[in-house]
């Protein structure tokens, strides 16, 4: 077996983000990190809408990223830390809107180790020197410069390593033009190490340290260091250093300490300032709860700057500094507003926001105020006893706050993002679909979502209106060449054409000059400010001032169809004759005086837009009955010969020329494609060589089952095709790449561009006798998302055989139930307290559900309609107990009835793993399952972490046992058990009977129920311990898994070993058979081993285009979903290992990481290539992908064309 | 001369001790072991952003906590050292 990995959706988590002038320009860009994607994200200021600029696989885990500037330039650079063990200084450019490597320093091993640097970075902010540290003892100084040339430079390593101390966290201080003064927060445990009372390390001091770059000396010395709270966790920045024109200080210099419920102002030889963190004063919260701050960003504006600190919470807390020159007076929290918690905040000074949320989608907020004139109380240092430092081992009394809706800041744009993905199905539940849809169960928390995902685009209806009859044809039309917008809809009925104006209104007008008692065949708008329509009989050319040419057709022939552009027409008669006009200086209209005989009824025509700057296209395409597509040349010199012929598999049903970009084929300038629609819903994508007219590099697709029309549309300013068949595809320039990607919307029967003020970019169409206008707003999105909004973290779900209706467990540890919460105030109401009615109204998806101490849980059980997109019927659990699993069962004892068993704990820790007790929950469908009935609740001694339904029985993994269970009147009744699992098991699948059992941290083992002797047993196992977390069969003996490290791989039992355990009736053959290993007798074989980044979450073999092949789909924790593809001949694995390689050592990875050794992050790769790295082969300059291609012995075309029949094959993407 | 080289030999292998933390040796206790382990463990836990994902939506925390806590579990992983025998 050999696979190929494609990645359909990159993940979508924000590991970090930083913002920037990334691109010289004025405008701010902001980086983001996917952990293992850079993309470089631009805000539109006018719309406040994001935009994806570039995104780029870089083929490494990033660890950290910081944008840098040297003193005096206008340019930001980004630098990252990696597993690579190297850092790199990446530029972005803009002219080839790309990531170029700069620097790229090694300093240690690859990997995520712990003395190697990576973790952390810290820059001076005016761009003097970079820290980078690891998470433990390591820390290197480089110095930035530039050379006489302007290039920037980069030193070689400076060490400011301390030994056996822990780094929790570093920042660059802001010490203007002294020498850059990094600090660190660190803890020294050697003493701990030695001490065995542990007082030790109860004393273990955080310290924060002084690193001074001596820029004279070129050395790098420990300046300071001084204890501070030993609860400390992040450093942010502080302002300082002098103007040099004025000598006044921007700032105090120095950091913010954030601590456990504190905020410590600290910098060498200055009196500290202490202000405790504000807790929301809701009645549930727990007093004891410590808070700390997980993002921090800092912002200065003239003469001024401030704090934006986020809590765990999501609470934003504005902190400002009060200073006299470099003179703390006070340091001042307070609570500003609240978003989803960060993992990176960004702050834009075009006053935006932008929440890089830790889970789920991202946010862009802009600044309404800055929270200055509120009556929201402030906590400022100056009010406690020494600056709040008095005793500073003892924390200050708590502040409170009351949360309430976003005040300060506004929602300007959010980015859709699945992660996390904690399970997915792929099925085709909606009607009318030929392609399945993903479910995924997505997010955390209050903010979870249940999402359906579509492949295609989305699309925005903004009018839909009824017409008096049924058109077959729409176009737009402006009424002169400078209109910004259109001014007529034109359209064509089977007996005549309807006008309608656009304008505030948009309605019917009768003196435009167009005919209106016959059909139209094509509208243009040609030359200056004329119109022309083609209608069976004519071609009428409609001047400015109302004045009408018309030239009509002999007498018996009629037009059959038309093709125009600003300055050509080309009709062809019913006598299969082609007639060209074009038209001259003066505006007028000239009929080529030559007709030209096709011997075939023409049925597609289609020219080019006029090149800019030219009179002319010179090319025209004709599609006959004969099946074929001739080019013909409309160049004066040889006007009307036929230049070339491309013979088709069946009659053509429309021809499109377009001229679009496809940085793939050439980067600097458009393509001439030629796209042949079928009558049987095949599209042919022809290259036209501009030279000598030939037809090269032919791809096809299949659309749909109706003969294709196409239309040429603008798609954000570039020219783009709409391709109508039985579902409408668009194909469309997408950061420099071609796409063909569906639409999500009800069959087109026509359509054409619409742009008005209100919708300049959008589409008007006409399904039956309905006219509809639309957008598609999201280009690059190609999954469309629906989503359910869930109440707590979704677990795991299961679709019923019978019913279209999924069931879903969901649970949050650290969280009240409803019901425990409502004792709770109760009891608090009957004691008399006070309890804030107005907080507990807060809606939890925006502000969580207060935190409760570790081993509570909230948990429900759902029934979701994915058509209708609705929760249908909840179960809320009760008695502090979660569900882990769900299974649907038949039991044979019950008539094969339906049942829903879902495995519960109660009062379950997480570490270490415990509960009071397990449960299984049997469930009676009702109301034909759209509701549940507990029919019992059968005790177990340990978590039920995965059941099953198994020959009409239940079989349930209970911590480290497998128990097969039937069910009894009050109870599940235990058959049969097997006790010797490693750690616990987390996955199970079965055929026949055969059960695979996939171990927490022990890898997959195979089992075997024998039914004589009623045993479970296991005869086969893995040699390597890998710690499973989803498992699909892909046939008897082989199996498909993801693990806990970003792996996928796929095993195989020997047949020989499978037919002998399948034909031993009782087991004891494998009973007594000799274990190997300390483990099962057989041992199973690697065939297929990837390394996708990605915590697989869930792993499926489907097939993901009608009568596709199965493919294996997974999904990743940070929002990856992929597909491993078999290849179907050794020639295609020969080819694309090939190619492979040789983008191994084109591609070089953008953080320095070896893409082999990435592959093989923890096991080598193994009969699996990377298909993200092949397909960057269509972004390589054209001399490297021919000499590649030449390596090869084939054409650059061919080698794209097989990279994309790979793709659309098998996934249809 | 033999015993000469010896005592090169094992600064060099003490200082490679020194300069690569967690690296192994022939009288290395199981308790320095089962720290060294544990170290590694969380230091790459908080290194690769999947782990720290996966373990906080597990635990119903945020992420910055959960990097927070396993940066403090480092300083001493497995408990305090277990007693030395005086002889």
């Amino acid at each position: 077996m050999h696979l190929y990995n494609l990645t359909l959706q990159p993940p979508t988590a924000v590991a970090q983000a930083i913002v920037g002038n990334f691109s010289g320009a004025r405008t701010q860009e902001i980086i983001v990190s996917h952990g293992t994607r850079l993309e470089l994200l631009r805000p539109d200021v006018q719309t406040g809408k994001l935009s994806t600029v570039i995104a780029s696989d870089v083929f490494g885990s990033i660890r950290s990223l910081a944008a840098f500037r040297l003193t005096g330039s206008t340019k930001d650079y980004a630098i990252v830390g990696s597993d690579s063990g190297r850092i790199v200084i990446l530029d972005y450019d803009p002219k080839t809107s790309s990531f170029v490597k700069l620097h790229q320093e090694t300093f240690g091993k690859s990997g995520a180790r712990r003395i190697v640097p990576g973790q952390y970075l810290a820059t001076d902010p005016k761009g003097r020197s970079v820290m980078i540290s690891a998470m433990e003892k390591a820390k290197l100084v480089y110095i930035l410069n530039r050379d006489a040339a302007a290039n920037l430079t980069i030193s070689s390593p400076l060490e400011a390593h301390k030994s056996s101390a822990i780094i929790h966290h570093i920042v660059g201080l802001d010490v203007g033009f002294e020498n850059p003064l990094f600090a660190a927060l660190e803890v020294d445990y050697a003493e701990a190490d030695q001490d065995p009372t542990g007082e030790a390390a109860q004393n273990a001091e955080k310290m924060l340290t002084y690193y001074e770059l001596d820029l004279g000396l070129n050395h790098v010395v420990r300046k300071w260091s001084e204890p501070t709270d030993p609860r400390a966790n992040l450093l942010v920045q502080v302002p300082g250093g002098q103007v040099a024109s004025s000598e006044r200080f921007d700032g105090p210099s120095g950091v913010l300490v954030c601590c456990e419920d504190h905020i410590i102002y600290r910098h060498m030889d200055k009196p500290q300032h202490r202000v405790p963190i504000p807790r929301r004063s809701h009645p549930l919260e727990d007093p004891k709860r410590g808070v700390i701050i997980v993002a921090a960003v800092m912002h200065k504006m003239k003469g001024a700057f401030f704090f934006l600190l986020q809590s765990e919470d999501g609470d934003l807390f504005k902190v400002t500094i009060d200073h006299d020159e470099d003179e703390v007076k006070s340091l001042k929290i307070k609570y500003f507003d609240t978003v989803p918690v960060a993992s990176s905040l960004c702050i834009l000074k075009s006053g935006f926001l932008f929440v890089a949320s830790e889970f789920g989608n991202h946010y862009l907020y802009q600044f309404q105020k800055l929270g200055d004139d509120d009556d929201e109380p402030e906590f400022s240092s100056t009010s406690f006893p020494s600056f709040g430092m008095a005793e500073s081992f003892i924390p200050l009394p708590h502040a409170h706050f009351r949360p309430r809706g976003l005040d300060n800041l506004a929602l300007a744009d959010e980015i859709e993002s699945l992660d996390p993905i904690l399970d997915a199905k792929v099925m085709n539940i909606l009607p009318n679909s030929d392609t399945p849809q993903i479910f995924t169960a997505c997010g955390r928390g209050s903010r979870s979502t249940f999402r359906m995902l579509r492949h295609g685009l989305e699309v925005e209806e903004s009018v839909s209106s009824e017409l008096p009859g049924i058109p077959n044809a729409v176009w737009t039309t402006k009424r002169t060449e400078d209109d910004p917008y259109d001014s007529y809809i034109i359209l064509s009925f089977v007996n005549g054409t309807l006008v309608l104006s656009i304008g505030e209104t948009i309605e019917e007008v009768q003196d435009t000059g167009f005919l209106s008692s016959a059909p139209t065949l094509a509208v243009q708008q040609i030359g200056s400010d004329a119109l022309l329509q083609v209608h069976p009989q004519g071609i009428r050319h409609v001047l400015s001032d109302r004045r009408v040419n018309e030239w009509r057709v002999p007498q018996g022939k009629t037009i059959v169809c038309a093709t125009t552009n600003k300055r050509q027409v080309v009709v062809a008669l019913s006598s299969a004759e082609l007639v060209y006009f074009e038209l001259d200086l003066d505006g007028q209209l000239n009929e080529y005086q030559d007709w030209k005989a096709m011997g075939s009824t023409v049925l597609a025509l289609s020219v080019g837009e006029v090149p800019e700057g030219r009179q002319r296209t010179p090319y025209l395409a004709v599609g006959c009955e004969d099946q074929t597509v001739r080019i013909i040349s409309l160049d004066p010199e040889s006007t009307l010969e036929t230049i070339s012929l491309q013979a088709l598999t069946a009659p053509p049903s429309a021809i499109c020329i377009a001229d679009m970009l496809d940085a793939s084929i050439n980067k600097s300038q458009p393509t001439m494609f030629v796209n042949i629609g079928l009558q049987n819903g095949v599209l042919l994508r022809t290259v036209l060589d501009p030279i000598n007219g030939q037809l090269t590099d032919t791809r096809t697709r299949f659309l749909g089952t109706r003969p294709i029309r196409l239309v040429r549309v603008t798609v954000q300013k570039n020219p783009g095709i709409l391709a109508l068949s039985s579902r409408s595809w668009l194909n469309y320039t997408h950061q420099s790449l071609m796409h063909f990607t569906p639409l999500i919307f009800e069959n087109l029967d026509y359509a054409w561009s619409f742009s008005a003020e209100l919708s300049p970019e959008g589409l008007i169409g006409i399904t039956g006798s309905v006219l509809r206008i639309f957008q598609i707003p999201k280009l690059g999105m190609k999954l469309k998302q629906d989503a359910v909004p869930l109440s707590y973290t979704p677990r795991k779900f299961v679709s019923h055989p019978a019913n279209q209706y999924l069931y879903l467990i969901q649970g949050d540890h650290r969280v009240m139930s409803e019901s425990a919460a409502e004792k709770k105030l109760q009891e608090m109401r009957t004691k008399g307290q006070k309890v804030d009615e107005e907080i507990l109204q807060l809606p939890v998806e925006v502000f969580g559900r207060p935190k409760a101490p570790a081993g509570t849980w909230a948990s429900a059980i759902c029934i979701i309609d994915p058509i209708e997109a609705r929760t249908i019927h909840t179960v809320e659990l009760d008695n502090n107990e979660s569900a882990f699993s769900v299974a649907v069962v038949p039991f044979a004892a019950r008539d094969n009835e339906l049942h829903l068993v879902v495995g519960t704990a109660a009062d379950t820790l997480l570490t270490p793993r415990s509960c009071r007790s397990g449960y299984l929950r049997t469930y009676r469908f009702t109301d034909e399952g759209r509701s549940l009935e507990l029919l019992h609740k059968t005790e177990t001694d340990d978590v039920p972490l995965a059941v099953m339904a198994f020959q009409g029985r239940l079989i349930a993994g209970v911590g480290k046992s497998l128990r097969l269970y039937e069910i009894g009147k009050k109870k599940l009744l235990r058959k049969a058990e097997n006790k010797s699992f490693a750690s616990a098991i987390v996955t199970l699948n079965t055929q026949g009977s055969r059960i695979i059992v996939g171990d927490m941290q022990e890898s997959v083992h195979f089992a075997a129920y024998k039914a004589p002797e009623n045993r479970l047993l296991i005869f086969a196992d893995d040699m390597q311990p890998r710690w499973v977390t989803a498992l699909t069969m892909v046939d008897y003996t082989t199996i498909a898994v993801g693990d806990r490290f970003g792996n996928v791989f796929i095993n195989r039992l020997d047949m020989r070993v499978s037919d002998q355990v399948d034909d031993d009736p009782t087991g004891a053959g494998i009973l007594h058979e000799k274990g190997q290993l300390s483990g099962a007798p057989h041992k199973t074989k690697l065939l297929c081993h990837f390394h996708v980044g990605d915590l697989i979450t869930s792993i499926h073999k489907v097939s993901l285009v009608a009568g596709g092949r199965e493919v294996l789909l997974y999904t990743g924790i940070h929002g990856t979903i992929g597909i491993l593809v078999p290849f179907v001949s050794k020639e295609d694995v020969d080819f694309i290992s090939t190619l492979e390689q040789h983008m191994r050592s084109e591609q070089s990875s953008l953080v320095g990481r070896d893409q082999l050794s990435w592959r093989g992050y923890y096991t080598p790769v193994k009969a699996v290539v990377d298909g993200d790295l092949c397909e960057a082969f269509a972004r390589l300059t054209g001399s490297k992908q021919s000499a590649i291609a030449g390596e090869l012995d084939r054409t650059v075309g061919e080698v794209l064309k097989k990279l994309e029949q790979l793709r659309v094959t098998s996934s249809g993407f | 001369q033999s015993s000469e080289l010896r005592y090169t030999a094992n600064t060099q292998l003490e200082h490679l001790h020194a300069r690569y933390t967690g690296t192994g040796h022939a009288d290395l206790t199981k308790y320095e072991w089962l720290t060294h382990q544990h170290r590694d463990t969380l230091s790459s836990i908080v290194g690769h952003p999947t782990l720290l994902s996966y373990l906080a939506v597990a635990d119903g925390q945020a992420m910055g906590r959960m990097k927070f806590e396993m940066a403090e579990r480092m300083l001493q992983p497995c408990g305090p050292p277990p007693q030395k025998d005086e002889d």
